[in-house]
This record gives structure tokens, sequence and C-alpha cells, in this order.
């Protein structure tokens, strides 16, 4: 058992049980909860696999900044009813169905798709190799990211402006 | 670990969150299934990058985390004014199309 295999099997489990909290739990606010633990060791995952700047991405950015906006919703929704918002499933058996369908499908891709060499070995740095093809091959996606980011921020502040 | 183990990782939790979109009636439990979803695909992504030995699936995956934070963002911001109009978050009971 490398390493490597010991911190895949523990990340997987966490995650997929993290993952199943989050679609399973009664509670609204756990559920965000659950999707924290889940992000982190998705970031953990980024590790293993030699992407650093994407892991701390993922930490500042989802861990950080999607899972404080959700808490902020939630909490001002409820303030808004001034009573627990409810957070029930509906269709459990159909979904099962679908999810395990398309489940079965992908995996049975992976299996034909014959996908079971080892990994090559790191060549050079993946951020130094990142941030030189953001600025050269993707400098028109990344500028329009910008813009995407500002469009989704005057939007957002739009949307949730104070009652007139 | 070989790359379908990475890729069985990431189809099982895009399955655990496309369940999650399909049977949670609140739109905030909907948008946290979707989230599960798109981590999936950057599992994926990020994967293929560094079994192919290239950096350009982990650009595309930091581009998937930026426009998945400016979703979650504007989601949110859509279901706090939903609140405000119609006192409700259920996805089953917003069923008008008049603003």
């Amino acid at each position: 058992m490398t390493p490597e295999v010991v911190g895949f099997w523990v990340l997987a489990i966490t995650l997929v049980g993290s993952a199943l909290g989050v679609v399973l739990t009664k509670n609204l606010f756990h559920s965000v909860l659950w999707l924290a633990l889940g992000l982190i060791s998705t970031a953990g995952v980024f590790l293993l696999l030699d992407a650093e700047f994407l892991a701390a991405v993922q930490v500042l950015l989802y861990a950080g900044g999607v899972i404080t906006v959700v808490v902020f919703a939630i909490v001002v929704t409820e303030k808004l009813v001034g009573e627990k918002i409810s957070h029930t499933s509906k269709r459990l058996a159909g979904g099962t169905i679908v999810a395990a369908g398309i489940f079965g499908m992908i995996a049975s891709l992976i299996q034909r798709a014959g996908l079971d060499q080892a990994r090559p070995e790191m060549v050079g740095d993946a951020t130094a190799a990142m941030g030189m093809s953001l600025l050269t091959k993707f400098v028109l996606p990344f500028e329009l990211l910008g813009v995407l980011l500002l469009a989704g921020l005057i939007a957002a502040s739009y949307f949730a402006r104070p009652e007139e | 670990m070989p790359l379908s183990a990475y890729l069985t990782l990431s189809a099982i939790l895009f399955s655990i969150g496309l369940f999650g979109v399909i049977t949670r009636r609140n739109t905030v439990g909907i948008l946290l299934g979707v989230e599960l979803m798109l981590n999936a695909v950057n599992i994926n992504l990020v994967a293929f990058s560094r079994f192919h030995g290239t950096e350009v699936g982990m650009v595309f995956s930091l581009f998937a985390i930026c426009i998945t934070v400016a979703e979650v963002a504007i989601g949110l911001s859509l279901v706090i004014l939903l609140f405000r109009m119609r006192r409700t978050a259920i996805a089953d009971q917003i069923d008008w199309l008049k603003g």
C-alpha cells in the first residue's frame, strides 16, 4: 500500500459519505456542512493529482466562498419567513433508478475504455505551466471570465437589492 | 491508482448529485446537488489532465470553478428574490411565469 493508495481510499470514502450526507439529510444547514466536507476532500483529491494550485483555489473559492454564501442565503431566507424552511425529498425511487442507471452507463464505459495504465511521471511544475498557458493560449477566455464575474456580481447585487 | 479509479469516484459523485437534484424539493437543496455534479466533473478534468501530462485540463477546471462561483451567487440571489415574492423555496410551488 503506497501513500497514494491509502490517501485515495480515505478521500474516496469521505467524499462519497459526505455526498450522501448532502442529498439525504433532513436539515438544510447540515446539508451545507456536509457539502463543505465534500469540497475540502475534493481539494485533497486535487493534491493527490499534483494540482496544488487548484486545491488552494478549491478551498478558497468553494469551501470559503460558496459555503459562506449558501449559509448567508439560508439565514436570510429563514429570517424572512420566520420559520424553518422545509428540506424534504420526494420521488426517491425514481431518483435512485435514474442515478443508478447513469452510474451504470458511465462505469461500463470506463471499464470498456481500459484506462488502467499507471500515471506518467510528473514533468515540471503544474502551477507554472497553468500560469503560462492562462496568459498565452487561454488569455481571451481568461479575460471573458473576468467580464462574467463582473456581470455576475452586478446581477447578484441587483436581484438581492433591498425592497423599495 | 489507475485513471479508472478516479473516473469511477467522479461517476459515483455525479450520480449522487443527480439523485439530489431529482429528489430535493427545496431550491437551495437542488443547488447543492448541482454543486456536487460540477465538483465531480472537475475531478474528471484534473485526473485526465494529470494522466495525459498536459495542464490544459487543469486550466479548464479552473474556469469551471470560477463559473460555478458566479452561478451560485446568482442562483442564491434568485432564491432570495423568490422568497420575497412568494415566501417559498419549494421548486414545485414556483410555477408562474408572470413576475
